[in-house]
């Protein structure tokens, strides 16, 4: 990173261009109106603001209220979740290639979850365990690194994420071969590659709280994150103490990302793909990043869920379709050179 | 010219030595893949490869049986005879390598492994290497649910006791006619919609022609989940796919999902839920579905005949079960374990 340019980007004005975000959030608004007025069954955009509202047939209340709006507001919820941890842990760690399972998030979420399934608990236990597993892994990851006497804190970080998460996807193979082939081997699929075609309003409520909880820290600290994306040293000459600004931002998105996960299975991509686009527009501010991140993170979940429910006869499952976006994407992300960064 | 008539002749009596010096190549059978395997004329011990096979062996003959895929859980334990129910865990032989150890296999000594369930490429291609690997015949079988006779007659005819083969391939096509007739004098747009709920969330289901629905659309149900386009296989459905589908009868295992579906508001809109016709399928000592795909899924075809067209069927589940339990798997029930399968099939399983 080039002190020159970091420089420039805090002399930058600060705050966020209100309009910018305003306009975005207009544009994912009328996407979630559009998303609950498609599905199978058949519904006129009139009726489905009709059925919102709690008026017409009964069974159209159903689909719009029960089914369509829980399933919307999920798709929001997860997209944004994935994109802020995700823009997080990029500046953080001062890497873009960095997504929010850098630290065992992903896979400790769905070893929980692969061991949910195969003691045959109810859906409910199963996303507990997921969120219990995401968190536990982090933890896991950060004490151990800690012990690592390491001189870079942050190599020390990634290194033992990849270790932990590699083992926790071992476990998690092992749950496979043992389990029942015919009846648990096909849920624990499904669940490793995301879905949001079961949630309900129950669901989604402990879901929010625990991301908006997540969301606070980084929001009030987002300019000593900002600092943080400096390195520790420059970080440490500004007055910020980098030790205990990365554990909060590290608890924060964590909280975020084992949450989302717990409510829609190992859903990629998003975390890692969004950022970019998002400091392609606004550049590598926190302040700026983290809302602009959410946002598009929110619409573009929001599109991808509602594809994977509508395109086929048969629900696509999320991890499948946000890898099949994502990766040319990323492709052409690192083929046009436009690294977005600095 | 001499030099190789001599030669002739030695190769000759070679040959003739070498065939002499293989004693256990007594008959040969050919498999449903078409392989022609060579036998020994009396099969004392079988390998079952996987869990659908080991159904098969239990059924036709279970003294040969060498042990069980996995080991029994204590609330099959009852269903199965007493003699075999602390037989040895052997794990799967199926798709790559699976998990049971080649050398546990050769340990074990079998005069004989059977697989029974898809004669793919995959497969002949797998049963041929361990064949060559180990030594040990393998015989592939078609576990197609229509095949289900010939599976039976070759099995009894391998296992050496063909009269009982021949006997449960009639009970099996008697059923099946029996089935064929009520759906005979049943219109197509007169069948039930069904739609099978697996998983915990009841989201999973299988595609019209699943191997997992089979049964189902067997006993005449429509399977409500039909893209239409051929394809097959377990898939996610959505909880509004399942609504507009609106099926009339839903089928599980799932006793969470079960319990769930009665109380959540979104399952009870549903016809099925609505009027009373979501049913729980016992999995004991075997699914009467799925579960593995087996013989077992005869007793499910029984159960689903009569829940689909119960007065055509006419029935008496008890009675059904308990025949079916001592013809099939050699156990004779009490009037504890028939009562405990019945309160299961009505929704009360055993914790």
């Amino acid at each position: 990173m080039e002190q020159g340019e970091t420089t420039g980007v805090i002399r930058r004005a600060p705050g966020v261009r209100v309009s910018l975000v305003v306009a975005l959030g207009l544009i994912v608004a009328a996407l979630s109106l559009g998303a609950l007025a498609i599905g199978p069954f058949a519904l006129s955009p009139a009726e489905t603001l009709v059925a919102l509202f709690g008026g017409g047939e009964q069974q159209a209340q159903v689909v719009v209220q029960n089914i369509r709006l829980p399933r919307v507001a999920a798709a929001l919820l997860v997209g944004a979740a994935l994109a802020a941890a995700g823009a997080s842990y990029q500046t953080l760690f001062r890497n873009p290639l960095v997504s929010p399972d850098i630290l065992g998030v992903s896979a400790g979420a769905g070893l929980g979850a692969v061991i949910g399934i195969f003691l045959s608990l109810p859906v409910a236990f199963i996303q507990l365990f997921a969120f219990a597993g995401g968190l536990a892994a982090v933890v896991l990851v950060t004490v151990v690194a800690s012990a690592v006497r390491n001189t870079d804190r942050i190599l020390a970080l990634v290194l033992t994420g990849v270790v932990i998460g590699a083992l926790a996807g071992a476990a998690t193979s092992l749950l496979k071969v043992l389990a029942d082939p015919y009846d648990q081997l096909p849920a624990i699929t499904f669940w490793l590659l995301g879905s949001l075609a079961s949630v309900t309003t129950a669901d989604i409520l402990p879901a929010l709280p625990a991301v908006l909880i997540g969301l606070v820290p980084l929001v009030l600290l987002r300019w000593r994150i900002n600092v943080l994306s400096l390195g520790d040293d420059e970080a440490r000459a500004l007055g910020v103490e980098a030790g205990r600004v990365r554990f909060i931002v590290i608890a924060a998105a964590t909280l975020i990302t084992a949450s989302v996960t717990a409510l829609a299975g190992v859903v990629g991509w998003v975390g890692l793909v969004i950022p970019h686009i998002a400091r392609m527009i606004v550049g590598p501010s926190f302040a700026r990043l983290l809302p602009v991140s959410a946002i598009i993170g929110a619409g573009y979940l929001l599109v991808v869920d509602t594809l994977a429910r509508t395109i086929g006869a048969v629900e696509i499952p999320l991890g499948i379709l946000t890898a099949v976006i994502g990766a040319p994407f990323f492709i052409w992300l690192l083929a046009s050179g436009r690294r977005g960064w600095a | 010219m001499s030099l190789s008539h001599a030669m002739t002749v030695r190769l000759l009596l070679l040959l003739g030595c070498a065939l002499v010096a293989q004693p256990a190549a007594a008959r040969t059978v050919i498999d449903s893949a078409g392989r022609v395997v060579e036998l020994p004329e009396r099969i004392e011990t079988v390998f079952a490869a996987g869990p659908p096979a080991s159904i098969l062996v239990y059924v036709v003959k279970p003294d040969v049986l060498t042990g069980w895929p996995r080991a029994l859980r204590p609330e099959e334990v009852p269903y199965i005879a007493e003699p075999f129910r602390d037989l040895p865990e052997t794990g799967r032989l199926t798709g790559r390598g699976g998990d049971a150890n080649l050398e546990r296999v050769l340990q074990i000594e079998p005069d004989l492994i059977i697989d029974f369930g898809s004669v793919r490429d995959t497969y002949i291609d797998l049963a041929d290497r361990v064949q060559r690997q180990t030594g040990i015949p393998y015989l592939l079988i078609d576990g197609r649910f229509e095949a289900t006779p010939d599976a039976l007659r070759l099995v009894g005819e391998v296992l050496g006791v063909p009269e009982r083969g021949e006997a449960l391939a009639r009970d099996v096509e008697e059923l099946f006619a029996r089935v064929d007739g009520i759906l005979a004098a049943t219109l197509e747009s007169e069948r039930p919609t069904v739609y099978l709920a697996r998983g915990p969330d009841g989201l999973e289901t299988g595609l019209k022609g699943s191997i997992n629905t089979e049964i189902i659309e067997r006993a005449g149900g429509r399977n409500v989940a039909d893209p239409g386009d051929g394809r097959r296989g377990l898939v996610r459905a959505s909880i509004e796919q399942v609504m507009v589908a609106d099926p009339e009868i839903i089928v599980t295992w799932d006793s969470h999902f079960y319990q769930r579906a009665r109380l959540d508001p979104l399952w009870a809109g549903i016809e099925a839920v609505r009027t009373d016709r979501l049913y729980l399928a016992p999995t004991v000592p075997f699914g009467w579905i799925d579960r593995p795909p087996s013989l077992n899924r005869l007793m499910g075809l029984r159960w689903m005949a009569g829940l689909l067209y119960p007065e055509a069927w006419g029935e008496d589940l008890r009675e059904e079960a308990r025949a079916f339990y001592q013809l099939y798997y050699h156990v004779d029930l009490a009037d504890a374990e028939l009562d405990r399968l019945l309160e299961w099939s009505k929704g009360r399983p055993p914790e």
